[in-house]
């Protein structure tokens, strides 16, 4: 204990000591950038360092061919090879499939919640921290669960197909495509994604829902209850006031989440690598960008490679960025 | 009736939501065919709690947990020292350029690791840190999110507070050591959760940067362990299960601080 009061006693004097250095003889503390610049010196180091620094050497070492870290200037070679693979290309649409797929249906389950969290006086808090587990929880040990959940010897999902009496199926080992598989082969097998991705979509929506509902519960609370109780009292009905009233004050909400989901869905990789890629079995139509990415730079060592995959992903998530920012002046209402 | 209908909505969802986690507790303690046959009932018929030491005698487990923990606090602690200090910065003072360094660290959140990583991981070669506790904690010690927490912390507190203190003689860091943190306190346990549990749970920069398995987090070894244990799946589940309850252990204590913290600082702007 006098240990910890010495100890105290000792870091208040070195403060004491800094604060006169940093405010000086200048009078009002706030005034000084060089106290600013004093505290704001390890973060900006580290970000510096690990952050933005890194962004420059992705373009540069791009530039270069290099196989572990040894290798000549490539110029752009390395971003024609990537624009002719096919390999490439692939998991571009992989990745498009998955945004399309995962974002607008995380935020429409999202509101479903938090709409009907809102709606209820009792366990509000209960609920809100069941439906947030998966998103603390460990995305590879999760995803785990869900592999043998949908294992097609002795899971749970064919478990139960077999119980309602329909045909089982392959699940994460399934490359053809979902549409293919639920309309009974009418539709061609490499239509839209593959039942897997539709897996790891799944999957995904289920860890992130947790996130949305908590943003848009934060959302639905700062709109004003009297608006919803003025329209209802005008006659419009639930859904009426849904439409008219509550999405229109939440879309600053969506638009964030809208935002936050799309980088995050760039660079999704724990549930592909976990759903997957251990077991050596891997199919094409759940390998996404950062699986790519990932799989040339440590299976192969082609770190320049790699380096201009990752800058053409940087290109992409800034290209959407800048579009959605666009188009949210037409559909965001700030109030 | 129409709450009821939202009740009856809201339970279902949430049944479904959590039932991978029963599942994975039950068949952690199912016995091996009982886990492989495809029951229908999460629950095991007799609960098997020696599978519990087996899975630890199978993987150094207790190795990965002690070095999962001890990554996860540092970091936890430098990001909520370096965020507190920055933060602070940020809503408090004003100088020059303020502004424009505000946006260039919130740009920071737009580029994920997945891109940066490669650059990373030869700068942390060169340092000499591959195989070591530096390299999975010095890149993680500051983050633009808790930066962003603090300093709407700190904007929302009244001004009051610390024209005060300075009228006593307090300057900036004994104000932020002696009152200032104390007052954003739920935000900085939640910067604290969220750092942890990045670190706890990432898994990509682990891999890159470890390969000795004295130095394996809790991820990567339960990578290896998918690996190694076969079709073991009642040991997997087991090992599953005590990776996750640990992070899910830390939430529930500090949920309390999260919702203020998280929520009532600006995010719904």
């Amino acid at each position: 204990m006098s240990l910890w009061v010495g100890f105290s006693d000792g870091l208040d004097r070195v403060l004491a000591w800094a604060d006169g250095h940093l405010v000086g003889r200048s009078g009002r503390p706030e005034g000084g950038r060089r106290a600013a610049l004093c505290l704001l010196a390890p973060a900006l180091l580290l970000l510096g360092v690990f952050g933005v620094a890194p962004i420059v050497s992705t373009v540069l070492l791009s530039l270069f061919d290099l196989r572990y870290g040894n290798g000549a200037f490539a110029g752009l070679g390395n971003y024609q090879e990537a624009l002719q693979s096919s390999a490439f290309w692939n998991s571009v649409r992989v990745t498009a499939w998955y945004l399309v797929g995962v974002v607008p249906t995380t935020i429409g389950l999202g509101f479903v919640v938090a709409w009907g969290l809102m709606h209820v006086t009792q366990g509000r808090t209960l609920f809100r921290t069941l439906y947030f587990l998966p998103y603390i929880t460990s995305a590879y040990a999760a995803a785990l669960v869900w592999r043998a959940l949908l294992n097609p010897q002795g899971g749970l999902a064919n478990g139960l197909l077999e119980w309602i009496g329909l045909p089982t199926q392959q699940w994460l080992l399934e490359p053809r495509g979902l549409l293919h598989v639920v309309t009974g082969g009418a539709v061609a097998a490499d239509v839209g994604p593959s039942l897997a991705l539709c897996c790891v979509m799944a999957f995904d929506i289920w860890h992130g829902l947790g996130f949305t509902v908590v943003i848009l519960l934060a959302g639905l609370s700062a709109i004003p209850q009297e608006l919803e109780d003025a329209a209802r009292i005008d006659g419009a009905g639930v859904l009426q006031v849904i439409r008219h009233v509550t999405l229109p004050l939440l879309t600053p909400t969506l638009y964030f989440l809208l935002l936050i989901g799309t980088i995050s869905g760039f660079q999704a990789f724990n549930s592909f690598y976990a759903l997957t890629q251990s077991g050596g079995n891997t199919l094409g139509t759940t390998e996404n960008l950062v699986i790519y990415l990932f799989a040339n730079f440590y299976d192969n060592g082609r770190w320049g490679y790699g380096a201009a995959i990752a800058t053409l992903l940087l290109v992409a998530i800034i290209a959407l960025a800048l579009v959605q920012a666009r188009f949210a002046r037409r559909w965001v209402h700030y109030s | 009736m129409k709450r009821a209908l939202a009740y009856m909505v809201l339970t279902l969802g949430a049944l479904l939501v959590i039932y991978p986690f029963i599942w994975m507790v039950g068949t952690a303690f199912k016995t091996l065919p009982e886990s492989m046959g495809g029951s229908l009932n999460p629950l095991p018929q007799a609960w098997q709690w020696g599978n519990l030491s087996a899975t630890l005698q199978a993987a150094p487990f207790g190795r990965y947990f002690f070095n999962s923990m001890l990554v996860g606090i540092t970091v936890g602690l430098c990001v909520v020292l370096t965020s507190l200090l920055a933060g602070y910065a940020f809503a408090r003072f004003s100088f020059r350029g303020r502004g424009v360094l505000f946006g260039l660290v919130l740009a920071t959140m737009m580029v994920p690791f997945e891109i940066t990583f490669i650059p990373n991981f030869v700068v942390i070669t060169r340092l000499g840190w591959y195989n070591s506790y530096a390299a999975l904690i010095v890149p993680w010690c500051a983050n633009a999110f808790g930066i962003f927490l603090v300093r709407q912390a700190f904007l929302s507190l009244p001004e009051a507070y610390y024209d005060a203190a300075v009228l006593d003689g307090c300057g900036p860091l004994r104000f932020l050591r002696h009152i200032g943190a104390s007052m954003v306190k739920p935000t900085l346990v939640t910067v604290f959760l969220f750092a942890f549990l990045g670190s706890y749970n990432a898994l990509l920069w682990p891999l890159v940067v470890t390969s000795d398995p004295s130095m394996g987090v809790v991820q990567v070894g339960l990578a290896s362990f998918v690996l190694d244990s076969g079709v073991r799946l009642n040991l997997l589940m087991c090992a599953s299960a005590f990776v996750i309850v640990p992070s899910i252990l830390l939430f529930l204590v500090t949920q309390r601080y999260f919702a203020t913290g998280a929520l009532g600082s600006g995010l719904k702007e």
